[in-house]
């Protein structure tokens, strides 16, 4: 066991380092993505572009620039910004990891739970009308845009119905951090949560039935019926156990992402400042140490998700341990 | 005697996007404590499903199950799920066939065996486990204490069909129904496992339903057969009955596709040509006699049971044309 995860540790690194370079070179060796012109913004004569390129060690060789910049990313942590100059990134990104990782960690609990209950009810159910019901808000879930549902959510409780005991206690828009105070964490985070999550329920709670369904065709699910075990442990220990894998897989996948960006527009929609917003602003200004940072950042929680999905593979399907 | 399961006209349809099937047509059989009654016959001829029907294995949403059946002279078809699960296990168990898939793959089987053992009486989680490393020594896995704590997938088909074994008998059943039990088996195995389950069911005294298309098998395992065709029981008999003196031209070609074991060996052993009805078909004469050689035009009408003691058949040739038509097999 200590020795595969030794191996992922070492697989998961060599990754990232593949990434960093790949963004490195997009970004800074792309034919018509000058970085030292876009510095030097519009209108810039010659003699500033080469200077800048000259300042920022552009004109060195390719891989002294990556060493170079992984040094001050990594090591000296000074990179700064090409935009707001003097600004240092990485406590840029530093500050906007807390929001993210409690928006996407608060919808993450939201929609396994959700999506649980959902799959499992709809395939024990199946063919009846809850069934039938659960999918269709399913797909109605699924098919909400969840900047439409975010701007929904934010016009009843902050303006139409704001002053109704219902939705009295719902504060500004913005991230409020844990350490300030956990209850109004909570409550700024908690519409955004069911927002983000309402997507993921659709999707995981219609993947978690199919599967189910299928898994109830198989022949131990009969022979746990002929067991005349009750119908509850035949759903929890035989057939919801055998059903997790891809659940897994594509959770391992979607958190990834989201912890590195993707969850953008339920940042924007509800104001609050996170990766997604972070990135978003960056690729707006080619602000590249940004970008470099943030998508390494990025690639970091996509790779790591994937390496605890593998773990959990070995924990749920012993076929899957070596 | 009572019969300890008794099963009659018994009828079982499923719903299909085609309309409904009937898949088991007026069955009825009886099984004896203590016997083993085989259940013979090609795939899709209903063997399977009359069983299954029976213990509720069914999907109930696509199947309508007719008929009667008692169990120790209760009746047993249309209980609750509930109460049938207080049966399912404990008083009848259920060995299928394909031991490669019978056991969910992320348990070990020792959990799996003693889920079944708790689910029916009350005994601690240690008494259990003690219960099926037992279990698994009688069925001959070599250590047992050991193999408790094993996945499926980490032990072979016949270890596994072994495990299944040892589960189906772990509440001692009065009656076990094993489904194809060896038909997944290298032949090496098969032999070994049919001792076993002949040798435990007796010493658990339970009674077996044998459902298996191998008439070897039958001939060594079985006091009774029932012969099913296109959803019927076709003929049934002890096993002596049926071996030397078969009434249906179905069970002579059963019976005559078994290789001889002395003499010259047939260059190629006698087969049933063509294929059995759809399970569709709504003509009610005989499902047969499009394949039978001893066709007439009376079949056309349904078949008449013959019957003599326990010895029945749905067939209207009578003793002297079957003579005439099947010269008894040379004894060795």
């Amino acid at each position: 066991m200590l020795a595969t995860v030794v191996a992922r540790l070492v697989q998961m690194a060599f990754v990232m380092f593949g990434i960093s370079v790949l963004v490195f070179l997009i970004f800074f060796a792309t034919p018509g993505s000058d970085p030292a012109a876009r510095i030097a913004g519009r209108n810039a004569s010659p003699e500033t572009v080469e200077q800048i390129r000259h300042d920022f060690g552009f004109d060195r060789p390719l891989p002294v620039q990556y060493v170079v910049m992984m040094k001050r990313l990594f090591v000296t942590r000074d990179l700064t910004s090409f935009v707001n100059r003097g600004q240092k990134v990485i406590p840029e990104v530093l500050d906007a990891i807390p929001a993210t990782l409690s928006l996407v960690g608060g919808a993450a609990v939201l929609w396994v739970l959700g999506s649980l209950a959902v799959g499992v009810a709809a395939a024990a159910l199946r063919d009846t009308a809850v069934d039938r019901g659960l999918m269709i808000l399913s797909l109605i879930g699924i098919s909400a845009p969840v900047f439409w549902l975010g701007e929904v959510a934010n016009l009843l409780s902050q303006s139409r119905y704001h002053d109704t005991w219902l939705f009295s206690w719902v504060p500004g828009l913005g991230y409020v951090p844990l350490s300030e105070s956990v209850s109004g964490w909570f409550k700024a985070l908690v519409i955004p949560w069911i927002t983000l999550a309402v997507l993921y329920i659709g999707i995981y709670g219609r993947v978690l039935r199919a599967n189910l369904i299928e898994a109830y065709s198989e022949d131990y699910i009969r022979t746990a019926r002929a067991k005349g075990l009750s119908p509850t442990r035949i759903m929890l220990r035989h057939a919801l156990r055998t059903s997790l894998l891809p659940f897994i897989t594509m959770f391992g996948l979607d958190f990834g992402a989201l912890v590195g960006g993707a969850a953008l527009l339920t940042e924007v929609v509800f104001g609050i400042n996170g990766i997604g917003r972070l990135t978003f602003h960056a690729l707006q200004n080619l602000d590249l140490p940004v970008i470099l940072a943030t998508v390494i950042y990025a690639s970091f929680f996509v790779v790591a998700a994937n390496a605890l999905v593998d773990v959990l593979y070995a924990v749920i399907d012993p076929r899957v341990r070596a | 005697m009572s019969p300890l399961l008794d099963v009659r006209h018994l009828r079982v349809t499923f719903t299909t996007d085609g309309g409904p099937v009937t898949a088991v047509h007026d069955v009825s059989f009886a099984v004896q404590p203590g016997e083993v009654l085989a259940v013979v016959g090609e795939s899709g001829s209903g063997k399977s499903v009359s069983l299954l029907s029976v213990l509720g294995l069914v999907d109930r949403r696509r199947t309508v199950v007719e008929g009667e059946a008692t169990f120790r002279g209760e009746p047993i078809l249309g209980l609750s799920e509930r109460a049938l699960r207080r049966i399912r296990g404990r008083d009848i168990a259920l060995i299928s066939q394909d031991p490669m898939t019978a056991l969910t793959p992320v348990h070990r089987i020792g959990d799996q065996i003693a889920e079944q053992i708790r689910a029916h009486e009350r005994v601690s989680r240690h008494a259990a486990r003690d219960r099926t490393v037992a279990l698994l020594r009688d069925v001959n896995i070599p250590m047992p204490e050991r193999a408790v704590d094993r996945y499926p997938h980490e032990l072979s088909g016949g270890m596994r069909q072994r495990a299944v074994i040892a589960m189906a008998l772990s509440c001692n059943p009065a009656l076990l129904v094993a489904d194809e039990p060896t038909t997944a088996l290298d032949t090496t195995v098969q032999a070994q496992v049919l001792d076993m389950l002949r040798r435990l069911s007796a010493q658990h005294g339970s009674s077996v339903v044998l459902i298996t298309h191998d008439m070897g098998v039958v001939a060594e395992m079985a006091t009774r057969v029932a012969v099913m065709y296109a959803g019927r029981i076709v003929e049934t008999g002890t096993v002596a009955e049926l071996f030397d003196d078969p009434w249906h031209p179905y069970t002579w070609g059963l019976l005559d596709s078994i290789p001889p074991l002395t003499g010259p060996r047939p260059r190629r052993l006698p087969s049933i040509a063509g294929m059995p009805p759809p399970p569709g078909r709504t003509e009610p004469g005989c499902p047969f006699a499009p394949r039978c050689r001893a066709a007439m035009p009376i079949c056309r009408l349904p078949p008449p049971e013959q019957v003599a003691g326990g010895h029945r058949a749905l067939c209207v040739l009578d003793a002297p044309t079957r003579a005439a038509l099947r010269p008894p097999r040379v004894a060795a």
